[in-house]
């Protein structure tokens, strides 16, 4: 049994209590005559500080505060997929059953259901060595998801002296157990981990994997690698809940877990609604079978808010240990960093930049930190990654900002949203001349062995095309665009081009909103043709304005929503319209 | 609002600002009611902001003038704040705690409801998609509004926001419905003026009793206007939830309600954040704003159009910018337009519905809808661009495509954003115009158009 301990004051999601000297730092306590949770975040003598997870409206001194004697956990076991979690793994469906349309206080229960049976299929045998990760058998989660039964990761190993047959059993039945000196260990189905608290890993991989998105200015421009770090910082109205959404639903990972930190309520239930409906292009299942939501939405409890980040990491890493790709999305990092600030206020701890903690950037270095490509301990063998992406919210747009800066420092992958592009209706509103990524060289090589060995060459000559557009720009402002001669005139055409055809990609339209990486090498290397055939014709003598006239022009544009997937050789057929046409304007004398 | 019952503390031990320090209190909660009486017998309101170490930190509604240390009790009244709600406060006006301020007695109460309301669980809401038409093109037709959404209005000061907020709140329908609405109108703090040109609105559309009004003017206790839109959406919730009403929002301004906080938090000696303002304004705007939706099994919802004046006109200044994170779009006025004299002077570059994509389209507005709209967008930020070339240029420098552009910037400025303010359009007629002036364009530099409606509603040549 914990500390038992009195509240002495209150003051919104702070509480302090005293009589609480047998309690640990971070320990997890209930808090008052409605056994509110919260977590220790600080002991002076026997007087303990906690942050409440739930509103404290009504708590009053007096009341009781009982130590749990552990640490914030999450309960890692099947039936976590598809699911919808607050801040600390509290299931919503289920709350809404005891608690209605609103989020009730002090209620306990279950992250999952512990009385459904799983069918288990054992694959170790008595006699066996494990060890911690060691995975004991699988059960059938979803669809799409082979869920291993591990040993926990902090288990001291030894021989397999019992072990389930293949069958039918719930949570709480013993599958196994395990002797080392003489001592017996009973494993179960599940475990819980410290959120706070990274899982162990046998070593780290180079991430050398693209993490595929289907959208073409991340994939193509600024890519990310499985087990990267990326961040996408926008103001509000630039698209970054559009963006994020779209990672979720046509990243090539096999787990996606969405943390809605301090954000929109409907948002979530947009995720609700449409996850369910949406197909996993590569699979043909439901998304959803595939997803794990943490929502802990702007107006729930703002401790609450703070917990969730660890919530997720955690749960991305228990998939990552049974060797699946996870991609861990967390919209928005900035309220994570609020919460901090928050409680650090109420802490009375002396503030830096913006009334910020000091210790803002190191623990945003700690949670992008927990993302990696590694190899998973235990046997058998097996890879597995994390991708961590998340969201910033800069107050007025401003990236100079703490949580910007400091998370720029400890990510690789950098996409910056701007305003400008928005309110012109460029989406995604990734602007191409701030984002940048360094993965470029680590993933070419996937690039040329799966796609082709042209892309990277591809990729720059069309990026130094909209860095040619962006100098150029600055004259065309000051003195029009006849200032300029026809080649480099070309240049703010084929940019355009650029920006529509393949920049640009609408997420509500049924073709354009994921495009394979097939697709986006075509569509790149017909703009990049287009630009190379359209200097040779100019030097040739061909007028611009027929150049500007041709027909392929629009197909070029449209392309992206006219030809589907699985119609990419149309693609060939433009480009040899293309050359056609150039023809045709310049007299039969552009090759290839 | 009721205070009865609850254990008198007499000691008070420091007033300052808007707060009172309660002395020797024994047995009072965190975010409890309490009742202040003055020397002269003058009550007033307060909640507990800090409890603890026998001290106990409230907040005055009504104001700390007058107040002294010797003669004041605090009486704490063992409950949160509630409001008392039936359908009987249709049609009435109370002021900005919830108190008749219409001469009239206390509505009988169904029931009392915590004003603070709770969060929704995101699994029980219900995806907002019914499309409302306001019979304004400028919102019907590219930033669309739909019922559950929070979509307000950033203005600046002496714009045109009352009259286009009350032009919604006299037009808005759902077509083809005839459910049961309402209108909660809270003013924050604003001019008595606008107050009053808001009820004699809903009065002359007949549409006064089936509102609520609740008015804190600008003479009124800027403390009080922390409850304001708290008590208006308590109020609002209930219609919906209990009665099933569709209950649309109006709450003007909500700068004046982030300034009352910030007086609040600097006379706790908070760490400020930007601007002087504490660093929860976020997470308190979410209380409010989040208490728009829909719930699932329940009939009616909660639309909100908060109205906020941004300081200079700036959208980065804090309040327009926490709110935008939270809002679900923005209607964003500008400056340059109501110089011209343009009513609704929308500027449509910078506005956006986030609820759009999924409240318009075959079945509720018309299938081209969300091109067509898309394609305005994109010509109107093209002609913004050609007339900037135009300052340096002149006329002449431009090419033939970029007059068609000026055209297309002027159409649009001309017979799409300017209206009555008692013209209230169909969104037949709005698309109408809308491909009027896309119409203005040669085919080729319609990108974002499928062939097919190109097709079918093209009339250009």
């Amino acid at each position: 049994m914990g500390a038992q301990g009195r509240i002495v004051w209150v003051s919104g999601p702070a509480v302090r209590a005293d009589g609480m000297s047998d309690a640990k730092m971070y320990e997890t306590v209930t808090v008052g005559d409605a056994k509110l949770v919260g977590e220790v975040i600080r002991l002076t003598g026997d007087v303990a500080f906690i942050q409440v997870y739930e509103s404290t409206s009504g708590l009053k001194p007096g009341e009781p505060v009982i130590g749990t004697g552990a640490p914030l956990s999450v309960f890692l076991g099947p039936g976590i997929i598809g699911q919808i979690y607050d801040g600390i793994q509290r299931p919503l469906r289920e709350l809404s059953k005891i608690s209605g349309s609103y989020i009730g206080r002090g209620i306990t229960t279950t992250p999952v259901d512990m009385t459904k049976h799983y069918h288990f299929l054992p694959t170790v045998s008595i006699g066996d060595e494990v060890s911690g990760g060691s995975i004991l058998g699988t059960v059938k989660e979803t669809d799409l998801i082979e869920h291993s039964i591990m040993v926990p990761p902090d288990h001291k190993g030894g021989k397999i002296t019992n072990i389930v047959s293949e069958g039918d059993y719930d949570l709480e039945t013993e599958i196994a157990t395990t002797e080392k000196d003489g001592q017996t260990t009973s494993l179960k189905m599940y475990h819980k981990w410290p959120v706070r608290k990274p899982r162990p890993i046998l070593k780290r991989h180079d991430p050398t994997v693209p993490l595929i998105t289907g959208q073409r200015v991340i994939d193509t421009f600024f890519p990310i690698a499985k087990g990267g770090t990326g961040s996408i910082p926008g103001a509000f109205g630039t698209g970054k809940t559009v963006t994020l959404h779209q990672i979720a639903k046509w990243a090539d990972s096999q787990v996606v877990v969405y943390i809605g930190c301090g954000e929109r309520g409907n948002e979530m239930t947009e995720v609700l609604v449409d996850f369910p409906k949406l197909k996993d292009p590569r699979t043909g299942k439901p998304l959803m079978d595939r997803t794990v939501l943490v929502a802990n939405t702007s107006n729930m409890p703002v401790a609450a808010r703070e917990a969730s980040i660890y919530t997720g990491v955690t749960i991305a890493e228990y998939y990552r240990d049974m060797g699946y790709d996870v991609v861990l999305v967390a919209d928005s990092t900035s309220r994570w960093a609020e919460a901090l600030r928050e409680m650090s206020g109420r802490l009375e701890e002396m503030p830096a930049e913006e009334g910020y903690p000091s210790y803002l950037a190191s623990r945003l270095a700690e949670f992008y930190e927990r993302a990696g490509r590694v190899r998973a301990l235990g046997s058998p063998d097996r890879d597995g990654s994390v991708t961590i992406i998340g969201a910033v919210s800069p107050s007025g747009g401003d990236f100079t900002e703490p949580v910007t800066t400091h998370t720029m420092r400890f990510i690789k992958t950098f996409w910056a949203l701007d305003a400008k592009l928005a309110y012109s209706r460029h989406y995604p509103s990734i602007n191409w001349m701030n984002s940048y990524s360094g993965y470029l060289a680590d993933i070419s090589k996937w690039w040329g062995e799966n796609i082709s060995d042209d892309w990277l060459s591809l990729r720059g000559e069309a990026y130094a095309v909209l860095q040619r557009e962006d100098t150029l720009k600055e004259i065309v402002r000051l003195l029009g665009p006849e200032a300029l001669p026809d080649e480099e005139k070309i240049i703010l055409e084929v940019a355009r081009m650029i920006k529509i055809g393949l920049l640009q990609q609408n997420s509500f339209d049924e073709v354009d909103t994921y495009c394979s990486p097939e697709k986006q090498f075509k569509l790149l290397k017909l703009l990049v043709d287009f630009y190379n055939r359209g200097q040779q014709a100019l030097k040739e003598g061909a007028a611009l304005a027929d150049i500007r006239a041709m027909p392929i022009v629009g197909s070029i544009l449209k392309a992206r929503m006219d030809i589907k997937d699985d119609q990419i050789a149309k693609l060939d057929q433009l480009d040899l319209d293309m050359l056609e046409q150039f023809k045709s304007i310049t007299g039969v004398k552009i090759q290839n | 609002m009721s205070a009865e019952g609850g254990v008198q503390y007499s000691k008070i031990a420091e007033i300052k600002g808007p707060l009172v320090v309660v002395d020797d209190v024994s047995s009072a909660a965190f975010d409890e009611l309490v009742e202040i009486e003055t020397n002269e017998g003058e009550r007033r309101l307060g909640k507990v902001l800090e409890v603890g170490n026998g001290k106990a930190i409230v907040q005055v509604f009504e104001g700390t003038t007058g107040l002294s240390i010797s003669g004041t009790k605090a009486k704490f009244v063992g409950k949160v704040m509630e409001m008392p709600v039936s359908k009987e406060v249709l049609g009435r006006v109370f002021d900005g705690l919830g108190r008749p301020r219409d001469g009239l007695p206390d509505p009988i109460a169904d029931k009392f409801i915590d004003i603070n309301g709770q969060p929704m669980n995101p699994e029980q809401r219900e995806y907002p998609k019914d499309f409302i038409q306001t019979g304004i093109s400028v919102i019907d037709g590219t930033m669309t509004l739909v019922r559950g959404q929070k979509l307000p209005i950033f203005s600046g000061s002496g714009m045109s926001h009352n009259l286009l907020a009350a032009q919604i709140a006299r037009q808005a329908t759902v077509v083809g419905t005839k459910d049961d609405f309402a209108v909660v109108f809270a003013a924050i703090g604003v001019q008595y003026s606008e107050a009053e040109y808001f009820r004699r609105s809903l009065e002359e559309s007949g549409a006064l009793k089936r509102s609520v009004l609740f008015l804190n003017t600008a003479d009124d206790p800027a403390i009080e206007r922390i409850i304001t839109p708290r008590v208006a959406l308590t109020v609002a919730e209930y219609l919906a939830f209990d009665l099933g009403m569709h209950v649309l929002v109006i709450l003007t301004d909500m700068t004046n309600y982030a300034e009352a906080l910030r007086e609040i938090s600097a006379a706790r000696e908070e760490v400020p954040g930007r601007k002087g303002y504490p660093g929860y304004l976020y997470t308190d705007l979410s209380t409010i704003y989040e208490r728009a939706g829909k719930l699932k099994g329940k009939k009616g919802s909660v639309t909100q159009v908060p109205i906020l004046s941004m300081p200079s006109d700036d959208i980065t200044h804090p309040i327009p910018d926490l709110t935008g994170y939270i809002t679900e779009g923005q209607i964003v006025l500008g400056r340059d337009l109501f110089r011209q004299g343009v009513y609704p002077p929308v500027n449509i570059l910078m506005s956006l519905s986030r609820l759009m994509k999924d409240g318009i389209g075959k079945g509720s507005t018309r299938e081209d809808h969300a091109e067509v709209s898309n394609q305005i967008y994109d010509a109107y930020s093209r002609a913004q661009e050609v007339r900037a070339l135009a300052g340096i240029v002149g006329k002449a420098g431009l090419t033939e495509i970029d007059l068609r552009y000026m055209d297309v910037g002027d159409a649009f400025e001309k017979d799409f954003l300017t209206q009555a303010t008692d013209e209230s359009r169909t969104i037949e007629e709005t698309l109408g115009i809308m491909w009027k002036i896309v119409s203005l364009l040669p085919k080729n530099e319609i990108t974002k158009i499928k062939d097919k409606y190109i097709d079918q509603y093209y009339t250009g040549k």
